[in-house]
């Protein structure tokens, strides 16, 4: 069975972005830019369900600027065998990221299709299930645990108040949760090896998908800010606050 | 112009969030109406007939709608859709997994987790973990949305909406519920909770969390909440993480103790009302957004903010 794992490029979780002052956007220029982590989570998994005979091939896809490419070789490393770039300068939103993913999986036709649950930067939350609508594929999202057998996966979910096991028919899609696995670290031999695999890059034209955006960013401003607190020096203290000054107890 | 809410519940009682979902659908403009999809869920559609500015409620039933696979209630949905101008889901698990299927569906770009409606086509959501928000304008003609419930106000109980019996969408076959495993809890809901008291990983051990938070919450009446650390760590169960990745929390008090405050938890609580900091590191994060900080060792600091309450 082939594996489709979807890589997004986005801003390093551990950078504290800033809002431009001319309110278009975040500052992302000189940024230190990763893999998002959910996605470095669905790479790990195909690389496990490989390494236990389920898988016989990983495709890492990422759609995006060249600089993808980057973030392609990491998932490479990690254990992916090959991987596609759909390359484009346009912005990307999640509609059309599903549906560039649904034309290659008409194509390469995986058995199993993974995504992180959600990206950092647009923290949007829908590429994994607009992909299984279009492709009419039966979905698990928020997996924490996934086995495979007779056709099927059988997916434990996070839902609020715990968690779900769901099974779900072959080909499916299966979007992470954090704690479907810790991602291995990438070693110096593995980078150099995923330097030869094979990185082929399509245009979303070949795919014969319109990529222009159906939401229009009219601002991105600074949240409210909190207005600056105070340290008490005691119990006490903050008691007597929360009761007379705050009166939230 | 009508706006349909598609209401979280558990076939019996409707769930709270599905309050919050029809106050931001009432700011649309236009009226409202409630998509209760379910199985023996009558209850739960009478329940949705009594909020105030629903005007009428729909009420499909069958057995493959009992557990809210997403593949059966997104066909469900789309069964109505077209009668809509608006389409709002809470942006819960349950909300988050089907509504970008109905938008896919639909042709239509979904907008995730929607803090404000400026109007019928303009919408405020958080990005980049509540780092910034941005203002978003869709010109597709039906506007799926996912609303963050601690953005809006619950919307009150006291009216009469008519509740319609309509056609179940046949069973996809695709995919099955097979268990679940819910954490019992006989405390107030996280995401509802007026207040909450989280901890950290410098609890230590879940013996510990639960040794020292647990008579806090229960002094307070309060919802115990962790950060990932701590549920990484083991130390909490994962549906008690609050956070960009975890539950979006918006209580009156916020409780923090030995949680340092990393971008991604400040996501989840930043817009709490009061926020309370005890933490014996003076330059951790989470100083620089509670209103009170008190600089202590949580050991000896809790136990003695229990006695004096």
């Amino acid at each position: 069975m082939k594996v489709l794992v979807a890589v997004k490029r986005v801003v390093d979780y551990n950078v504290k972005v800033r809002v431009k002052s001319d309110n278009t956007g975040v500052d992302i220029a000189n940024v230190k830019m990763s893999m998002n982590p959910f996605d470095e989570i669905a790479v790990e998994e195909a690389v496990r369900l490989k390494e236990k005979g389920a898988v016989s091939e990983i495709i890492a896809v990422s759609c995006g600027v060249a600089q993808c490419q980057e973030t392609l070789r990491t998932a490479m490393a990690i254990g992916a065998d090959r991987a596609i770039l759909v390359e484009t300068d346009a912005e990307l939103q999640p509609l059309a990221v599903a549906k560039l993913l649904k034309a290659l999986v008409d194509k390469e036709q995986p058995g199993l299709v993974i995504l992180g649950k959600q990206a950092i930067d647009d923290d949007c939350n829908q590429t994994g299930q607009m992909l299984a609508a279009l492709a009419d594929l039966p979905q698990a999202t928020f997996a924490s645990k996934v086995e495979i057998a007779d056709g099927k996966a059988q997916v434990t979910r996070e839902i609020d108040g715990g968690l779900e096991t769901v099974a779900v028919s072959l080909p499916a899609i299966i979007t992470t949760d954090l704690r479907l696995n810790e991602p291995r670290y990438v070693t110096l031999p593995n980078i150099m090896k995923a330097k030869k695999k094979q990185l082929d890059t399509v245009k979303p034209e070949d795919l014969g998908v319109d990529v222009a955006p159906r939401i229009k960013t009219l601002k991105v401003s600074e949240p409210a800010k909190r207005s600056a607190g105070i340290k008490v020096p005691d119990v006490a203290t903050l008691v007597a606050k929360l009761k007379t000054e705050a009166k939230v107890i | 112009m009508t706006a349909l809410v598609i209401a979280e519940h558990d076939n019996a009682s409707l769930k709270g969030a599905t309050l919050n979902t029809i106050t931001a659908a009432a700011a649309c403009g236009g009226d409202v109406h409630v998509l209760v999809a379910g199985h023996n869920a009558a209850a739960a559609a009478a329940a949705a007939a009594q909020v105030v500015g629903v005007s009428k409620v729909l009420h499909a039933d069958s057995a493959a709608l009992a557990h809210g696979l997403a593949e059966n209630v997104a066909a469900q949905v789309l069964a109505v859709a077209s009668a809509y101008s608006h389409i709002l889901f809470p942006s819960t698990a349950s909300g988050k997994n089907v509504a970008p299927r109905v938008a896919a569906k639909l042709d239509v770009a979904q907008l995730s987790d929607v803090t404000k409606v400026v109007s019928s086509d303009t919408f405020e959501r958080p990005i980049y973990a509540g780092n910034a928000i941005a203002t978003v304008q869709t010109a597709d003609a039906v506007k799926v949305i996912t609303v963050r419930t601690t953005a809006f106000d619950a919307a009150a109980s006291g009216g009469s909406a008519t509740v319609e019996s309509i056609a179940a969408a046949a069973d996809s076959g695709k995919s099955s519920f097979v268990g679940s495993e819910l954490a019992k809890s006989d405390r107030p809901e996280l995401t509802a909770a007026k207040i909450i008291v989280s901890g950290g990983r410098a609890l230590g051990s879940s013996e510990k969390f639960n040794e020292v938070m647990t008579p806090l919450a229960d002094k307070l009446g309060a919802a115990i909440g962790a950060s990932r650390a701590a549920v990484d760590a083991g130390y909490a169960p994962n549906d008690l993480q609050v956070g960009q990745t975890g539950k979006i929390v918006a209580p009156e008090l916020y409780v923090a103790c030995g949680i340092s405050g990393a971008i991604q938890h400040l996501a989840g609580m930043k817009d709490s009302k009061v926020i309370v900091a005890i933490n014996k590191d003076p330059e951790a994060p989470i100083f620089s957004v509670a209103d009170y900080g008190l600089e202590a060792d949580l050991f000896t600091a809790v136990p003695e903010l229990v006695k004096a309450l």
